[in-house]
Order: C-alpha cells, then sequence, then structure tokens
C-alpha cells in the first residue's frame, strides 16, 4: 500500500489540476477575479495617493485568487463526488479516502499559483509594476509552501463541509471574510485587535507574509516556517474528520444522499 | 362547458405577472433555502462592505459614506445578476422551458413578473448593507434622506435587475451563461463608481460604465446621502431609469428571438 501512495498523489494531482484548468468557474476564480481586484486595489490606492503599493498589491490579489480556489474548490469537493456518483467508488477503493481527496484539495490550492502569476503579468504589463525579487530562492519556496499550507486548509474545509448539506453556502459566505483578516490588500494592524489571533490560525495571513517578504524584502523564513507547521495541524485536523466522516457515512448509509 | 380566460384578458396577465413570477422565483431561484440564503444574499454582502470599507481607509481614497452607499447599492446585484439569471436561464437548465413556451400565456407578463419578486429581494439585501453600514461603520444618514434615497435605490434596483434579465435571456442560448453573471458582478465592482470615482477611471473603462446600470444610481444616492434634495439628482436617477429599460427591452427582444429561432430549429432545451 505504501509504495503506491506516491503514485496516487501524483495521478490524483495532476488528473484534478488538468480538470480544475478546464473549468471556466476556476478559471474566473483564479485569474479573473484576482485580476479585477488588484486593478480595484491599483486604482483605490493610486486615487487615494498611496504610493509604492503595486507589487504589495499584486501578490495580495493573487494570493486572493489562491484563497478563492481553494474555498470553491475544496469546500465543495466531496459533494461534487457525490453528486456524480463517484464518492462511494472512491471510498470503497483499497486506498484510504484520505489519500484521494488530499490531491483534489492540493490542486484547488496549487490552481492558486495562476492568480499569482496572472496578477504578476498584470502588474508588469498593464502598470509597469517592477519584478524584482529580493530573495529569488526563498519566493520559490514560499510559492509551495503557501499551496501546501492552503491545499491542506481545504482538506479541513472539505471534510467540515461535508457534515452540512449546503456546504456551497459556507464557501460563498467565506471568500471576503478571510481576504478581509488575513491581510492579503488590508494590513491586519488597521482592523479591531481582536482578528489579529484569528489571523494567526488562517494559512493565507502568513502564506501572503511568506511571498510578500520574499518578494520586496524582510524575513520570510518564519512565515514559510508557519506555513509548514499550519500544514501538519491541518493535516492531522482533516485526518481525523474524514475519518469521522467516513464512519458515520458508513453507519447511516448516507454516502450517496445528496 | 368551463369557458377558458383569454390569455390577454387583465385577470390572466395579473395571474401570469404576479403568480407566474412568484412560483418562478421559488423555483428556480437557487438560494431560496434558509441557510443558502442568509450566508449568500447576507453575509456575503455584509463582508464586501467591510472589506471595501477597510481597503478604502488605507488606501486614504475616500471616507466610510462612499463606500457604505457604493457597495450596498452593488449587492442588490446578488438578487438583480444572478437571481435574475438564474429564474429566466434555469428553465432551460432544469426542462421546463419547452412545457412554459407551449402555453398562450403573453410572454411580456412572463418576462416582466419574474422581475418583480427579484427586485424586492435586491431591495431587501440593499437595505441590509444600509444597516450593516450605519451599525459597523462610520456611516450616518439624516431621516430626511431616506425617502429620497428609497426612491433612487428603487429605480437602481430594478435598472441592474433589466442588465440581470439581459444575461438570463442569453442563458436561453448560451452554454455557460453563469460565467457571464459572475464576470459582470464583479466588473460592476470596477466600472460603475462602487469603489472608484469613475472620472478617475481610464476613459473607456468610464465610458462602459457609463453606459451600465449602477453608476447614475450609486452617483445619485451618494448625493442624496450628502444632503441633496431628490430634485437635484433627478437627471441622474432618468439617466439610470433609461438606462434600466433600454437593458430590459433588449433582453425581451432577445427572449423572443432565442424563442422563435429555439421553435424553428427544435434546439429550445439543447446545450
Amino acid at each position: 500500500m505504501i509504495a503506491i501512495v506516491p503514485r496516487l498523489f501524483w495521478v490524483g494531482w495532476k488528473f484534478h489540476l488538468k480538470g480544475l484548468t478546464m473549468s471556466s468557474f476556476f478559471l474566473l476564480v483564479s485569474v479573473i477575479q484576482p485580476l479585477i481586484f488588484a486593478t480595484i486595489a491599483y486604482y483605490m490606492y493610486e486615487a487615494g495617493a498611496r504610493e509604492g503599493t503595486l507589487l504589495y498589491v499584486a501578490l495580495g490579489a493573487g494570493l486572493m485568487g489562491m484563497w478563492s480556489s481553494t474555498l470553491f474548490g475544496s469546500g465543495g469537493a466531496i459533494q461534487w463526488q457525490r453528486w456524480q456518483g463517484t464518492l462511494e467508488l472512491l471510498i470503497g477503493a483499497p486506498p484510504p479516502f484520505i489519500f484521494t481527496l488530499l490531491p483534489l484539495t492540493l490542486a484547488t490550492a496549487s490552481i492558486g499559483l495562476y492568480s499569482i502569476v496572472a496578477t504578476l503579468l498584470w502588474g508588469g504589463l498593464l502598470f509597469d509594476v517592477p519584478l524584482s525579487i529580493e530573495h529569488p530562492f526563498l519566493f520559490a519556496v514560499s510559492l509551495p509552501a503557501t499551496a501546501l499550507a492552503l491545499g491542506l486548509l481545504g482538506l479541513v474545509l472539505a471534510s467540515t463541509f461535508v457534515l452540512y448539506r449546503q456546504a456551497s453556502a459556507f464557501s460563498n459566505l467565506l471568500e471576503y471574510p478571510v481576504w478581509l483578516v488575513s491581510g492579503l490588500l488590508i494590513p491586519i494592524s488597521l482592523l479591531p485587535g481582536w482578528v489579529e489571533p484569528i489571523s494567526w490560525v488562517l494559512a493565507p495571513t502568513w502564506g501572503v507574509k511568506a511571498v510578500r517578504e520574499s518578494a520586496l524584502g524582510g524575513e520570510p523564513l518564519f512565515a514559510i516556517g508557519m506555513c509548514l507547521l499550519l500544514s501538519a495541524i491541518y493535516l492531522v485536523i482533516g485526518w481525523f474528520s474524514m475519518a469521522n466522516f467516513e464512519r458515520l457515512a458508513r453507519k447511516q448509509a448516507t454516502l450517496s444522499l445528496t | 362547458m368551463t369557458e377558458v380566460a383569454s390569455p390577454t384578458s387583465p385577470r390572466t396577465l395579473a395571474r401570469v405577472f404576479f403568480l407566474g413570477g412568484l412560483f418562478s422565483y421559488r423555483a428556480l431561484f437557487n438560494w431560496i433555502t434558509p441557510v443558502m440564503y442568509v450566508t449568500t444574499m447576507l453575509g456575503s454582502p455584509l463582508f464586501q462592505i467591510l472589506f471595501f470599507a477597510y481597503l478604502g481607509r488605507f488606501a486614504g481614497l475616500q471616507d466610510d459614506t462612499f463606500f457604505v452607499v457604493g457597495n450596498a447599492i452593488q449587492v442588490s446585484a446578488m438578487a438583480g445578476i444572478y437571481g435574475m439569471t438564474m429564474t429566466i436561464a434555469n428553465e432551460r437548465q432544469f426542462g421546463t422551458l419547452s412545457p412554459l413556451l407551449a402555453t398562450p400565456a403573453s410572454r411580456i407578463a412572463l418576462f416582466l413578473g419574474r422581475a418583480l419578486p427579484v427586485i424586492v429581494n435586491g431591495l431587501v439585501v440593499s437595505a441590509f448593507g444600509f444597516a450593516v453600514g450605519l451599525l459597523l461603520l462610520d456611516f450616518t444618514l439624516e431621516w430626511s434622506a431616506v425617502p429620497p434615497l428609497v426612491v433612487v435605490v428603487v429605480v437602481t434596483v430594478a435598472s441592474c435587475t433589466a442588465l440581470g434579465m439581459l444575461l438570463g435571456s442569453i442563458g436561453l442560448r448560451a452554454r455557460d451563461v453563469f460565467f457571464a453573471s459572475n464576470l459582470v458582478y464583479f466588473l460592476m465592482l470596477l466600472v460603475c463608481g462602487v469603489n472608484i470615482p469613475v472620472e478617475t477611471l481610464p476613459d473607456w473603462l468610464e465610458a462602459i460604465g457609463r453606459a451600465v446600470p449602477l453608476t447614475h444610481g450609486i452617483e445619485a444616492a451618494r448625493e442624496i446621502a450628502a444632503g441633496a434634495p431628490l430634485g437635484e439628482v433627478s437627471d441622474l436617477v432618468w439617466t439610470e431609469l433609461g438606462i434600466g429599460v433600454a437593458y430590459a427591452a433588449t433582453a425581451f427582444l432577445l427572449f423572443r428571438l432565442f424563442e422563435i429561432e429555439g421553435r424553428r430549429r427544435a434546439s429550445l432545451e439543447t446545450f
């Protein structure tokens, strides 16, 4: 069983990445929507005379897209399998269900990398944003670390949202609050003090810190470390939640109920 | 033998308009369940308003009033754009379009009746947006400004719903109209003066903004919130209304065109 796990991950991740890339909805969420928000923020900053923040905006808007694709992709992951009638097959297959679900949630976060590329290109081509990265190696490390942390947060979402029939309702609800409290475009210090501890347990907070500090200058290692630490915590939570869901669904015979 | 009422009798027209509209809303509006309604139609607008108000504070662009008024009106597009698209285009998605078009019911009553519940819904969402601003942000409103503001918001929400009608009509033919609905919703945040004064946008973006619903209504609402009487913004309100009528007329023409074409090519419910 152990020997097939890497292959299962690789094939599953690639399969879902291709599927999500072909979806017009995910194209909108991961490419077009971040570009629109980046443009709004750019004009707001320009009209408000806040200078020197264009790369800051481009990276923040890119992370916004990554969060949206993770939220909508992972939040509805199990529900989609239900609608397509593939959930029983995946649960019944020999590998533990988490090994087939995790590549999907990682893929939803991975297509968020399109957002970063899109907003950086947008900044460079349309607004002459200088693409000078202060720590190129750390920038290259911070991106997959962020995608990993968001993908594992996606596993937590997938395994908890599945308990509710209206999972997409929670997805619609959680997009703006996480953009707001993670400091993607607005510094957390501007928000009420009680928001800050909430931001600490959210992967996008550390992801954007890691990406920004490696691009704009700073000490991104701590933020990268926090991404990895949160990934481990999310994995444990997701593992237990998924096991609980599987046990309840088998016991109550609700696997295929939509 | 029972006498069949004429499809053009006032009573039948009123039934198709009011009851048909209500039934279609209950059947085709995907977010009708309480959980879905509260999270999507109220929760999401709540955080949208907070997000842009704080972004505005950080950018140093305008005060909270600017963002509360802009976003409280724009969030009505949750109903006006998504809701209206659903209540027309979902007839095709759910396979009820052919039976509907087989009836002799007046098409104009059928079409416009679907807009009424959506407009009421949009007004609820918009009122909630203003309440969020009053309770959570630095936004105040004189009591005397409320009646003219209601007039402006009603016109603007109706106008926005007309754009939703257009998208819904396109949904009778297009494969994935919800992509367009999402795109339009987000583009409104950029071009309609919701968060950025339209005059600060590049000329071509400003021109787009001036040609679509919301822009003039939001401008009028901001002036009223600042203390202007309704008479002073009447030009903006009439322009907003005119734009809405133009979009509604185009939407109805497309609806009829796609019905006739769909019958001719036997393609009403094909994808």
